[in-house]
């Protein structure tokens, strides 16, 4: 079963961050973070909860694609964290705005977007399930070390969301996961358990960036190749590559060995940073409203993140 | 090897005039941490290698050992 995309919708928060904020209390500065990453500022939360950020853009997609609360199937938010272990953030959103559908999370971390969608496809294949809404909402500013400067100038905080239901613009999805563990991750603790060998705290993110830089500029290239394989298409045919906003110089590393030109690569990583698995469904949000996608147009996703995971999709915009 | 990493270094810096000996840092050729990382992924093509980032290869001497190692 495929499906189509019929509305989209964003939550960010207030506060916005600039790298010209961090360098007041670290030892960094503006040239040194636009040059490596291409960030010149983050949204992160001060008053809102993740909930609130989800249940904005949610309530946005589903305006816009003309349904209410109770037209909806089936809630998947994709996050690394919501506000409570359990219930989880799914639950959070369907309280939120008023829902009544089953509701659960998926955690495939910057990949989750890709993931969502290739689990929506499948329950789309049942006739009882025509509309779902993904939300992909991420609070990065709780799992990072605020003194740590090679982590916590790359994320931000938001939520991106989409309506979808049957269609045909879904033409091609891939997910992969080669367990890797010790290059990207946010440890858990053991809480307070007498009968723990080894207490571990909870911990901060942590990553060794240029094994992930390799690994996502691999990947993404891999996926690209195997995708315009698959379709029997060439990379010129695709209008758009909307590719994770981890780092713009991992999107200018694809763009050059596919040898296209700028525009068809959208980025908006200056404005935001990483925003994990919400930045691809922000991107795609922002290229709606500017009109920039177009029935018939041709997109290609691609994200990756811990795990590590991976997956690219194509589609036809309907 | 070094004519074959020189000949990357120019492709990748589109500058077939910079002098590569042995003793050449990344940082004598002006490439920042994320450009060594993509220059090393086209050396690893090239050789047919894996190079682990947490070696510790500062010039083009390094990046020779290194693949001779893996060789």
């Amino acid at each position: 079963m495929s499906l189509k995309i019929i509305g989209t919708g964003k939550g960010i928060p207030e506060k916005r961050v600039t790298n010209h904020d961090l360098a007041g209390f670290l030892d960094t500065n503006d040239e040194w973070i636009v040059s490596r990453t291409g960030i010149k500022s983050r949204n992160v939360c001060s008053h809102e909860t993740l909930t609130d950020l989800a249940a904005a853009a949610a309530l946005q997609a589903l305006d816009k694609s003309g349904l209410r609360p109770e037209d909806i199937d089936l809630i998947i938010c994709s996050t690394i964290g919501g506000d409570y272990r359990t219930p989880s953030l799914a639950c959070c959103v369907s309280n939120s705005i008023g829902a009544s559908c089953p509701a659960f999370d998926v955690n495939a971390a910057c990949t989750g977007f890709i993931y969502a969608l290739e689990i929506a496809s499948g329950f789309l294949a049942d006739e009882k399930t025509d509309n779902i809404l993904i939300v992909c909402a991420e609070m990065m500013s709780k799992h990072m070390d605020w003194t740590d400067r090679n982590t916590c100038v790359l994320f931000g905080d938001g939520a991106a969301a989409c309506t979808v239901t049957k269609g045909n613009a879904l033409k091609y999805i891939d997910l992969s996961a080669s367990a890797d563990v010790s290059l990207l991750q946010v440890p858990s603790g053991t809480g307070n358990s007498p009968f723990v060998d080894e207490k571990k705290e909870y911990g901060f993110l942590n990553m060794q960036g240029q094994e992930v830089f390799k690994f996502a500029v691999n990947v993404v290239e891999s996926g690209v190749k195997q995708a315009l394989d698959k379709l029997n298409v060439s990379a010129e045919q695709i209008d758009l590559f909307l590719l994770h906003q981890a780092n713009k110089r991992i999107v200018d590393s694809v763009r050059r060995a596919l040898g296209q030109p700028e525009e068809k690569f959208p980025l908006n990583i200056a404005h935001y940073g990483n925003l994990s698995s919400a930045s691809i469904p922000l991107l795609l949000f922002e290229m709606l409203e500017e009109d920039k996608i177009k029935p018939g147009d041709t997109l290609f996703m691609s994200a990756f993140g811990a795990g590590l995971t991976a997956g690219s999709c194509v589609m036809v915009w309907e | 090897m070094l004519d074959k990493i020189t000949e990357i270094v120019h492709v990748y810096t589109d500058n077939q005039t910079l002098a590569v000996t042995e003793q050449t840092t990344f940082t004598d050729l002006g490439l920042d941490s994320l450009d060594t990382v993509e220059l090393l992924m086209k050396i690893e093509d090239e050789f047919s290698v894996r190079i682990e980032m947490t070696e510790d290869i500062q010039s083009v001497g390094d990046i020779i050992s290194v693949i001779e190692k893996l060789q």
